[in-house]
């Protein structure tokens, strides 16, 4: 991936905003999923790697929003909002949500990959955000990265390697 | 309190001796399967955000070789067995006895990957029955699944329980290294061993430390 410009990272559970020409970043997703919002013309991108549904299922009421798709879609679109970004002209990819183990386990966790994906679709479709493009489900994980210049998101994948949408 | 304040560090010796009860019956385990001497170094505990914990396997985009089952019964959980690649290389070829093997590359030798999930089985199981007799709570593993890919995906799945609590995960963590061998990455064979957060109440009675909720 481009190592001359400067990468902004993201961890898990966690949300940040970058303007060109910066980069933005998130690794080793695997039932997680990587959102990305971002205004094309104002060049301006946040990314979520969201871990979980939905806030529902946090037993802790002081929770942290990046961590659940309804709480880090509205944070992401609130915080791009504030910082320039138009609400009619934004857009979104998303990558994650993986099945990385196949367990006959009838535990409803198991299938989180999916579920998060789901979630994430119906967050995007309630703020009115068009989903440009996305790699989600299978069985492995990814690094993502997207670049606010030109709204490419990269995509490596062990033993896969690395692919664009 | 919070998750994570309620333990002390009292809280954690024992957990730390609940991880050296169950890796050390796993490294003699380890060692008759390979008729090596394996080293064991002194567990560690510790409570880590979510980061941190992938960081401790490697860092998010380390690939590796992972064993990981669910614990069912009176203290639910999950556990990873984790090896480098080249450390499951090296005790696969052991195993197998072809000198040549290699996990680099898909597709992969059926064999070795037959073999590799025996060795997890064989090693989890070995740590599981070791915690259920010295606490005598039931713990029932499910069939481990292997997987070799990015320890960020992987280590992500075993911290989902954990994430509708808090943002920090309490670990159990040993590692085991084979005497002698040369490890050209810092990072060891691991096992994490991941209690629900429901189950340290279950695991602290059972060894009888005061809960002091």
């Amino acid at each position: 991936m481009n190592n001359t410009l400067s990468v902004e990272k993201v961890g898990i559970a966690d949300l940040k905003l970058v303007k060109t020409p910066q980069l933005i970043r998130t690794s080793g997703l695997g039932s997680c999923v990587g959102v990305i919002i971002y205004d094309f013309e104002r060049k301006i991108a946040g990314m979520a790697h969201v871990m979980l549904p939905e806030s529902s299922l946090a037993k802790d009421n002081n929770f942290n929003p990046a961590k659940y798709a309804d709480t880090a879609v509205e944070k992401l679109v609130s915080l791009l909002v504030a910082n320039g970004a138009k609400a009619t002209s934004l857009k979104a990819k998303m990558a994650g949500g993986a099945q990385m183990f196949q367990f006959s386990s009838a535990n409803e966790l198991m299938r989180i990959g999916p579920r998060n994906v789901s979630a994430v679709r119906n967050e995007l479709d309630r703020f009115n955000i068009h989903i440009v493009s996305e790699d989600v489900g299978g069985n492995s994980g990814r690094t993502i990265e997207f670049n606010p210049t030109n709204g490419i998101l990269l995509i490596k994948t062990v033993n896969k390697g690395t692919k664009e949408i | 309190m919070t998750f994570i304040n309620q333990f002390t560090t009292v809280h954690l010796d024992f957990l730390k001796e609940i991880g050296n009860i169950g890796a050390g019956n796993a490294a003699t385990a380890l060692s008759k399967l390979l008729n090596k001497k394996i080293e064991m170094n002194v567990p560690d505990v510790r409570i880590v955000s979510f980061d941190e914990m992938v960081e401790m396997a490697g860092g998010a985009e380390n690939v590796v070789a992972s064993v990981f089952l669910r614990i069912e019964g009176d203290a639910p959980g999950s556990m990873f067995f984790v090896l480098p690649l080249h450390q499951a290389n090296h005790f696969i070829k052991q195993m197998i006895g072809d000198i040549h093997f290699s996990f680099e590359q898909p597709p992969y030798n059926e064999m070795a990957l037959s073999a590799l999930q025996e060795l997890g089985n064989i090693l989890s199981g070995s740590y599981l029955t070791a915690l259920s007799d010295f606490t005598h709570i039931s713990l029932y593993p499910s069939v481990p699944a292997l997987e070799i890919d990015m320890v960020g995906a992987i280590i992500s799945f075993g911290l989902i329980e954990h994430s509708q609590v808090s943002d920090y995960a309490i670990v159990i963590d040993t590692a085991l290294n084979e005497e002698g061998f040369v490890s050209t990455e810092t990072v060891n064979g691991h096992f994490f061993l991941l209690p629900d957060p429901n189950s340290f109440k279950t695991l602290f009675k059972a060894l009888g430390v005061e809960d002091n909720e």
